[in-house]
């Protein structure tokens, strides 16, 4: 009887393909309303001292608690001072704030004179705090940098803070989703920060705006975990809210035996689950690039907005070259902001100053890449650079290399770990009309200082410049 | 949060393309532990030259110091997620910002804080500016509820928004309370993760 009832019903259709954003998702909802919007579950969330004092304050006026302490952690970053002198009264007491926050809500910590502080995208995946699958959140735009790991990770604003303090949740409709696929293999010299370079010089900074972008394709495939990390991290750069990659082999040896993943039974648990991740054969993307590898040299940014990269043999364009009136006004006022002439060559261009860090750039594989171009050379004479690692250990494992060393024989500052001159909340800055070659992710107008010139570019092009006292062709120093 | 229903007031004319959350308020307002207060810092580079010398900046023409509306070049608020930048908005009494596109945590956080974001096609942003560039004469009209705008010489235009953001936006709706009213259904959630994917979870 069952089994001819049985037999009278088809068998369900086969699930449709998914992507990766799309199983995550799917795997998040806690909620659904009609319209789509969705509470969607949120995994781990990292707090730093600048975003969240408001959302603190909130949930203390509304008598609120915090949902789950334990899927939270805290760390100080943004504006800790990379030497040992004192904090300046405002820096010092929103540190002191988030240490009254974290104690009163008993948040984890990472204090300020624990070895494993740093930029809190740089310590979550460092301590296996970030895993495949996961949501991520943080209260800044550069949690993309998470997606690295297979986790969908993305920044939020102070009020979105507070909601996931207090729920564990947020209230979100689905992105779309974009594919970037670089086929081939990277050529010599060419970097993880020069494939997002050419990537975000193609999609324009608001090309990627309500999308989530899965990188793919042998070139991202070949990246280590390091390079994965740095593509990820700008994908806000072209208007994304979240970069991820399939997590792989790779994905999974960078985790095992870090001190928060998990171990034995349930690492073998979290494996199985983990490589169903990536997305299925024939599933949907609302948008397709691709580029080709061989195709990408290294590339340096000359205006002031991320867009504007260009092969580091290229000249400052000119803005009667522009593709609309729009980007020939804005070309017109980078230049004049950057003090650049159209038709100059990019590595005849004059540097003051060099920083080697952040959260793009500033873990221990792009160390040693700098440190590479570093050795036995000095630094130029017009030239002051200084490296700052991105957390703690990172610093301890480059020392423990003797990278330091390398470094401050060729003229470089060694400093202690965080944000710095990546967004100049610290006592580091450039000066009003300064041009710095910086591995960082941002070249707006004022990023590392009023009046400051940036030009984005990857740690070893951030060596070569500082040697030659002007950018320059990594090509030719190896 | 304050409620959105209609707003009346001033436009002013922004048509720079990107303008980025560091233009908006620049790091160095960020170590306040406040929501408030913020007005000092908006657009402060654009405002005040580095000797402390009060530039041109529209917001701070006679037409315009009590604008309450801008209408923006396209990508407004790219960049950072930082809040500050709707706060120093809000601030200085922004309500309404009309552009072809924002970055999306700007736009989900303008929503957060009962300011209107409006995306409009190029032909009417470009109708919009011209309206916005006649000084203390350019007033538009929002209107929430009708999702319609009114020009100075009294044509309407309608616009799109999202039916559930309109709703929190007209009733000034706590999001956080909304969520806590499905605690079942979070509470439901945890207990099936806890038991297929132990490891995100705390022992117990
Ligand atoms: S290093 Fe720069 S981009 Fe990264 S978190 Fe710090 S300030 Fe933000």
């Amino acid at each position: 009887m069952a089994f001819r009832k049985k037999s009278a019903t088809p068998p369900p259709p086969p699930p449709p393909p998914r992507t990766l954003f799309e199983k995550i998702w799917d795997n998040h909802v806690v909620h659904r309303q009609d319209d789509g919007t969705c509470v969607l579950y949120i995994d781990r969330h990292l707090v730093h001292e600048v975003t969240s004092p408001q959302a603190f304050e909130g949930l203390r006026m509304a008598g609120r608690q915090l949902r789950r302490p334990d899927a939270t952690i805290a760390v100080a970053d943004h504006n800790t001072p990379t030497t040992t002198g004192p904090m300046d009264e405002e820096s010092r007491i929103q540190v002191e704030t988030l240490e009254k926050n974290v104690a009163d809500f008993h948040v984890p910590y990472f204090g300020m004179d624990d070895p494993r502080r740093g930029i809190v995208h740089v310590i979550g995946p460092e301590q296996g705090l970030t895993l495949p699958g996961m949501t991520i959140v943080c209260g800044d735009s550069h949690t993309s940098t998470h997606g690295a790991m297979g986790a969908l990770a993305f920044g939020i604003g102070t009020s979105e803070v507070e909601h996931v303090l207090a729920t564990q949740t947020l209230i979100q409709k689905p992105a779309k989703n974009m594919r970037v696929a670089v086929e081939g293999v990277l050529p010599l010299g060419v970097t993880a920060k020069d494939v997002i370079l050419a990537i975000i010089g193609k999609l324009g900074t608001a090309g990627g705006t309500g999308y989530v972008i899965e990188y793919a394709g042998r070139a991202i495939r070949d990246l280590t975990m390091e390079g994965r990390m740095t593509v990820c991290n700008m994908s806000i750069e072209a208007g994304a809210r979240a970069g991820l990659i399939a997590p792989d082999e790779a994905t999974f040896q960078y985790l095992e035996g870090r001190p928060y993943a998990p171990k034995g039974g349930a690492w073998d648990l979290a494996l199985s689950q983990w490589r169903r991740l990536p997305s299925d054969k024939g599933a949907h993307f609302d948008m397709q690039l691709d580029l080709n590898a061989s195709d990408i040299p290294p590339m340096v940014t000359w205006g002031t907005s991320p867009q504007d990269a260009l092969p580091i043999t290229d000249v400052v364009p000119d803005p009667a070259n522009a593709p609309d009136e729009n980007m020939r006004e804005a070309w017109t006022r980078s230049l004049a902001y950057m003090g650049l002439t159209p038709g100059t060559k990019l590595v005849d261009v004059p540097i003051d100053r060099v920083f080697i860090g952040s959260c793009t750039n500033g873990r221990i594989e792009d160390l040693r890449a700098a440190a590479e171009i570093a050795r036995g050379r000095k630094v130029a004479s017009n030239v002051s650079a200084m490296v700052v690692p991105g957390s703690g250990l990172v610093k301890a494992e480059a020392e423990r290399e003797g990278l330091d060393k390398i470094f401050i024989e060729a003229g470089f500052e060694w400093r202690l770990q965080g944000c710095s001159m990546c967004l100049a909340m610290n006592a580091d800055r450039i000066e009003p009309g300064q041009r710095c070659a910086s591995t960082s992710n941002r070249n707006f107008e004022g990023r590392q200082g009023r009046g400051g010139r940036t030009h984005l570019l990857s740690p070893a092009m951030a060596a070569a410049a500082a040697i030659k006292g002007t950018l320059a062709d990594v090509r030719d120093f190896q | 949060m304050e409620k959105f229903n209609t707003l009346r007031g001033v436009a002013a004319p922004m048509p720079m393309v990107n303008i980025d959350t560091d233009m908006i308020i620049p790091k160095n307002f960020l170590k306040t532990i406040k929501r408030t207060g913020l007005k000092d810092g908006l657009f402060y580079e654009m405002r005040w030259t580095a000797d402390g010398q009060k530039k041109d900046f529209i917001l701070d023409q006679p037409a315009y110091k009590d604008a309450k509306v801008i209408v923006a070049g396209p990508n407004f608020g790219c960049g950072s997620s930082r809040e500050h930048a709707p706060w120093a908005l809000l601030d200085f009494g922004i309500r309404c910002i009309i552009s072809e596109g924002f970055a999306d945590i700007f736009y989900n956080n303008c929503f957060k804080n009962g300011i209107l974001p409006i995306k409009m096609p190029k032909e009417i942003i470009d109708k919009l500016m011209d309206d916005a560039s006649r000084g203390s004469n350019a007033v538009l009209e929002i209107d929430l509820e009708k999702q319609e705008i009114k020009g100075p010489d009294g044509g309407t235009v309608h616009f799109e928004i999202d039916p559930f953001r309109k709703k929190c936006l007209l009733e000034g709706l706590d999001d956080i309370g909304l969520t806590l009213e499905k605690k079942s259904d979070i509470d439901d959630f945890e207990k099936k993760q806890r038991a297929a994917q132990p490891w995100l979870h705390a022992a117990e």
